[in-house]
């Protein structure tokens, strides 16, 4: 079994940083899909071509440059047990299709999780970088930096005309997909949220839910993204998301504003009787869980109440998931014992701190 | 709240529908709602990216090209990994890196629909990559070239066409 420090914790170290905006943009993700040139892609490779990719791509010493990058682990998803794999899902350290549908796929992390090395996914290989906050600008510099070190040793599969040739025909050309992960909750309550994400949708962005494609926002929590990857240059996807992301983060604001002027006392009521009900509930469904959570965490933005603090926040954000509550008590449960279980963590970790 | 359908087991979907702008709600567990047909987020089966590409491809040339050639003739296909057309548009996905030459001339209308574009302008592989690097620098100062003669200026067109033939000559050798 290898040493699986990963699915211990929560909360990963690089969500501890400092970082601007960070109470709207909760965090910055990049990522860039590649391909060996002479093998075919995952979804047809035989299973002595997938050995080999892996091989070719997890050969720690040829990119020992990754060393100026941190300490880097590498797991095989072979050996890691299914509720390992779903509890890497909910940190959004590999991809739910990496977890469930890879052949020899593996995973080369660093310690603080902040860089994530995906092989044999759709793609063969898959770089991806976190930062807390809005910081997609500092994710991109490190994932280009991460990309020339393989590119230094193996051939990528590239085209004059198309550029980074991969599985799926929405990733080709730059294989880039930035994203930010965002708390909305006063642009929803004042139901501006579908005006603004229509308009998001009008400039190659897209927006999705907090697990990626096809899940729904929970929490409040929205994850823009770049809809294209062929025809822009890679800084113009970065500088494109960057300048919508600023703009919804003033909407936001100005949103929040507005309900604390004109609503303050409902406000308050809504924050308080959330926290109220995650401080005693003794059953609550994720789907409660997260917005009432997301009732506190503004709370906390607009100075309601005094804590708890961000980071307790990102950590119940993903302590409160199915994968992880499991890892921490334990046991397989159905989804009545889980939503107990769920409430019992919620008021421990809220009743361990003072507001 | 228990599954609306089989009334025992817990209902962890909730959907809200519209239908000719009618709104329906209904709470249902996963086993139902997969008897019942319905898309679960998240789960194999699912409504995926994939899915909705193999829409966008267009399948109505692909076999009104393939019934116009001879019979003997094998459908268009990928000669390194042996994925058909038909199977890429399927799918949504291509099989290799050497699908996206046998698929070119198939290709363009889809990215222009996914992307907008058909061109890659972004980064490029430093190995291997210095010819085409060239080559687009080439590309920018021939178009530039073009608009100084458009706009009479000569001196610095002069300019160009000398940098334009110092890069050629460093490509042709």
């Amino acid at each position: 079994m290898p040493n699986l420090r990963f699915t211990e914790k929560a909360l990963s170290d690089w969500m501890l940083g400092n970082a601007n905006d960070s109470d709207i943009a909760i965090s910055s993700r990049v990522r860039v899909a590649r391909n060996l040139q002479q093998l075919p892609f995952p979804l047809v490779a035989t299973n002595e071509q997938s050995i080999e990719v892996l091989e070719l791509l997890t050969d720690m010493d040829k990119y020992d440059d990754l060393q100026s990058f941190g300490t880097f682990y590498m797991l095989n998803l072979n050996d890691i047990s299914s509720l390992d794999k779903k509890v890497l899902v909910e940190k959004h350290l590999i991809s739910p299709s990496l977890a469930d549908e890879s052949h020899y796929g593996a995973v080369i992390l660093s310690e603080d999780e902040s860089i994530s090395i995906m092989v044999n996914e759709e793609d063969h290989l898959r770089i991806q970088c976190l930062y807390p906050g809005f910081q997609v600008r500092d994710a991109w510099e490190k994932a280009t930096a991460i990309d020339d070190i393989f590119e230094a040793h193996i051939d990528y599969a590239f085209d004059d005309t198309r550029g980074y040739l991969t599985s799926c025909p929405t990733n080709v050309g730059t294989g880039l997909r930035a994203s930010v992960m965002m708390h909305l909750p006063a642009l929803v309550m004042t139901q501006q949220i579908n005006r603004i994400l229509s308009a998001v949708s009008q400039v190659g962005l897209t927006v999705r839910g907090i697990y990626g494609e096809g899940s729904e926002a929970v929490g409040n929590i929205f994850q823009i993204s770049n809809q294209i990857t062929l025809g822009q240059t890679e800084n113009e996807i970065i500088e494109n998301l960057h300048s919508v992301v600023l703009q919804i983060i003033e909407h936001e604001k100005n949103a929040r504003d507005r309900l604390l002027n004109e609503s303050k006392l409902r406000m308050t009521d809504r924050v308080k009787r959330s926290y109220g009900i995650l401080s005693y509930a003794e059953i609550i469904d994720s789907k409660e869980a997260a917005q009432r959570l997301s009732d506190v965490r503004l709370g906390v933005d607009l100075g309601i109440i005094d804590g708890p603090s961000t980071p307790i926040m990102n950590e119940l954000n993903v302590m409160t998931q199915p994968g992880f509550l499991q890892k921490t008590f334990g046991e397989i449960m159905g989804n009545e014992e889980r939503d107990v279980y769920r409430a019992k963590l919620i008021r421990e970790k809220l009743g361990s701190i003072k507001v | 709240m228990h599954c609306q359908e089989c009334g025992t087991r817990q209902a962890t979907l909730h959907f809200t529908k519209f239908v000719n702008g009618e709104k329906t709600e209904f709470h249902i567990c996963e086993s139902c709602a997969r008897e019942k047909g319905e898309i679960v987020p998240g789960t194999s089966g699912g409504f995926s990216i994939h899915s909705l590409l193999s829409g966008l491809i267009d399948f109505d040339t692909a076999s009104k090209v393939q019934s116009g050639a001879s019979k003997a003739a094998q459908p268009l296909h990928c000669e390194k990994c042996g994925m058909t057309y038909t199977q890429f548009s399927k799918a949504g996905r291509f099989g290799c890196s050497s699908c996206y030459e046998y698929f070119n001339d198939r290709l363009n209308p889809l990215f222009k629909k996914v992307h907008g574009s058909i061109t890659h302008v972004g980064k490029i592989p430093k190995r291997g990559g210095g010819q085409i690097q060239v080559k687009r620098q080439l590309d920018d100062l021939k178009s530039e070239l073009q608009q100084r003669i458009v706009q009479e200026e000569f001196e610095e067109a002069a300019m160009l066409r000398d940098q334009i033939r110092e890069l050629e000559k460093g490509l042709s050798e």
